[in-house]
């Protein structure tokens, strides 16, 4: 088996006459920890949303563990208003939902924290194993089941314990406070028991102490479970801390890509992030 | 509190409950009000469970519990009626002879078999309120909030219009309605088959089905990334949901003796819905409750205010028939006002909250005496 967890190929993503993701390719090997980064609107976003099935690309594929989970073609009235390349290389469809994209072992967290806010800690972890859960909804209500349930509530405060919220199991989410929510966004991800994990801008609305921790508890997530890591992110500390690759997009276009210190001195992408001065000095 | 004592309250309970319905079965004269109108209470909570659970636990704001219960009410209906009626009932354009076969077929069978047939009609009910669920919920269900609502409304419609359509006056009687449907035989066995009804929804709500349900309704997009199918998770409730109104609405077809597709007009719907939203809405315990308190109050203890009142010779205005609902009114205005989650809220009942609430008012009571020794 190759070491490819991830391919991204040619994707375009076009809403009507705005393309918010160009073109875009990309790879992500096994245990590496890459990062897509961008200014405000680079489409960084909407390249998570492929891959995470929540939209379907106007051209391109996405290949996980070299099984093809989403491919598209432009058609319709796309196929008139299409102004990418690659027009006519894909010919399938391949559309999966996210749900059935997060069965194959891809789990991700929000940019905007999306935790179910009136159910506790506890049950935001436990939802997430029901997924993996081989009982019917007879069998579960009839406790059939009851050795599943025992394990999953098991495995739930192993995870709980692991990412430090034992304390606050039985809190109701939208009480916690931000930084412990972020967690538990990352822990319910986890219960998925993904291979890879996307990271929408973790760091978002921390401070520099938090951001360094949060570098440390990437490392070690990755290496206590095993995990290939896709991150997007704006806090370039953050970035060159913990990534083996950067990705750079700009107007939705890649613009660089390469090892952190590569990106640190690419002209380009300082362009990008500073503004290039108008009289060309 | 400690599990075992839990466990033993919650026994009391039980069997406190089925005293007081044994008490009524053998009073049944002396208490004929109480047992009607509990009666009633007891089915209504079985629908508001159920639309709980559709509404309160998964997000989905369905408005055809009418609907399904008519399908539930009218099958059981049909099925029940005792053969030796059936002339006297469709009086005017005669019952189709296949179902007339049936019946004295059914009819014909051992004594044990009629025994169990009110139970298994009951089910059949549900069965096919549940099928047409399914159908209705692949086209529906990709709706959201007030869209769905309208057309859940509009199925409901569309069910009883199909019901008291002249087409089928051969199986459902039309506009005419049907009658001498046999009774329950006892307020146990009322209170049996409601209790089985609600332990199953109130099961499947605790279990991890339960959970991916109010997951949906937090948030749908998480829900879907957290690997839950959407469609189907709301299709299975919505289904479950349906088979239990279906099998509330037979219940209330044998508590009625009689009915007509009028009884399942959206006012039905509505009393539910007031139900499930002053017992909170994403509480079952909530809506048992608020089932009997609202039946109660409304059939039996505001009726006092419909009988015109003369204190020491002054006849006291407003006092006349109709003037409950006015109270009635009154009184969910201020409950809406001043609960705003309902009862219960999204709580459930649990010995725990009782043992606190104990606790609490005796930690008042100590305090008061408390203060009265610093005076």
């Amino acid at each position: 088996m190759s070491n490819l967890v991830l391919r991204i190929e040619d994707i375009t993503m076009q809403f009507g006459g705005v393309i918010a993701v160009d073109n875009l390719s990309l790879e992500i090997n096994k245990n590496e920890i890459v990062s897509l980064i961008g200014p405000n609107g680079a489409g960084k976003t909407t390249a998570f949303n492929v891959v995470t099935g929540v939209y379907a690309p106007t051209n391109g594929a996405v290949y996980f563990k070299d099984k093809v989970i989403t491919s598209n073609f432009p058609k319709g009235q796309m196929k008139k208003l299409y102004a990418g390349a690659n027009k006519d290389k894909y010919t399938s469809t391949v559309k999966n939902t996210p749900d059935m994209i997060t069965k194959l072992g891809m789990a991700r967290t929000f940019q905007n924290i999306r935790l179910f806010k009136e159910l506790t800690a506890f049950e935001n972890v436990l939802i997430a194993k029901h997924m993996r859960a081989k009982a019917n909804f007879l069998s579960a209500s009839l406790r059939i089941n009851h050795k599943e349930e025992k394990a999953m509530h098991e495995d739930t405060l192993k995870l709980l314990d692991i990412l430090g919220l034992t304390d606050v199991k039985d809190e109701v989410a939208h009480s916690l406070p931000y930084g412990q929510q972020r967690h538990l966004e990352i822990a319910r991800a986890l219960a998925t028991s993904p291979e890879l994990l996307l990271l929408d801008e973790p760091a978002a609305g921390m401070n520099p102490q938090e951001t360094d921790e949060l570098a440390a508890f990437i490392y070690d997530l990755r290496k206590k479970f095993d995990l290939t890591i896709f991150v997007i992110e704006h806090h370039m500390d953050l970035v060159m801390d913990i990534s083996d690759r950067i990705y750079v997009l700009d107007f939705g276009k890649l613009i660089a890509t390469g090892t952190p210190q590569e990106i640190q001195n690419n002209q380009r992408v300082i362009d990008a992030y500073l503004g290039v001065p108008e009289d060309g000095e | 509190m400690k599990k075992s004592r839990k466990v033993i309250a919650s026994v009391l309970l039980a069997l406190l409950i089925l005293a007081l319905f044994m008490f009524l079965d053998a009073n049944k004269a002396r208490y004929g009000m109480a047992y009607t109108v509990l009666q009633k209470g007891i089915i209504m909570a079985v629908v508001a469970v159920s639309m709980n659970l559709v509404t309160g636990f998964t997000g989905l704001f369905s408005l055809g519990q009418a609907g399904f219960m008519a399908i539930g009410a009218y099958v059981t209906a049909i099925f029940m009626i005792p053969a030796e009626h059936i002339q006297d009932v469709y009086y005017i354009s005669g019952i189709s002879p296949a179902i007339l076969e049936f019946k004295l077929w059914l009819e014909s069978l051992p004594s044990w078999v009629q025994a169990i047939s009110p139970y298994f009609t009951l089910l059949l009910g549900g069965l096919v309120a549940a099928l047409c669920a399914a159908l209705i919920g692949i086209p529906v269900l990709r709706l959201k909030s007030d869209y769905l609502a309208i057309a859940t409304l509009g199925f409901s419609e569309i069910v009883r219009a199909i019901i008291s359509s002249p087409q089928m006056d051969t199986i459902t009687n039309g506009s005419y309605g049907l009658k001498k449907i046999p009774g329950f035989s006892s307020m146990v066995q009322t209170g049996i088959i409601a209790a089985v009804c609600i332990a199953f929804m109130v099961l499947l709500l605790q279990s991890t089905y339960g959970r991916a349900f109010k997951a949906i309704r937090e948030d749908e997009t998480a829900a879907e990334a957290m690997g839950i199918n959407l469609f189907k998770h709301k299709q299975l409730s919505f289904i479950i949901g349906s088979f239990f109104s279906a099998v509330a609405g037979g219940m209330l077809a044998m508590f009625m003796r009689s009915i007509d597709s009028k009884t399942f007009s959206i006012t039905l719907t509505y009393d539910i819905l007031l139900i499930v939203v002053i017992g909170g809405i994403g509480s079952a315990t909530g809506s048992i409750i608020s089932a009997i308190l609202v039946t109660l109050s409304k059939e039996w203890w505001l009726r006092f205010f419909d009988n015109p009142l003369s204190i020491g010779g002054f006849k006291v205005p407003l006092f006349r028939t109709g003037f409950r609902m006015v109270i009635f009114s009154i009184i969910l205005l201020v409950v809406v006002l001043f609960y705003q989650r309902g009862i219960m809220g999204k709580n459930e009942f649990s010995w725990e909250r009782v043992g606190n609430r104990m606790k609490g008012l005796k930690d008042m009571i100590g305090s008061k005496k408390g203060g009265a020794k610093d005076v």
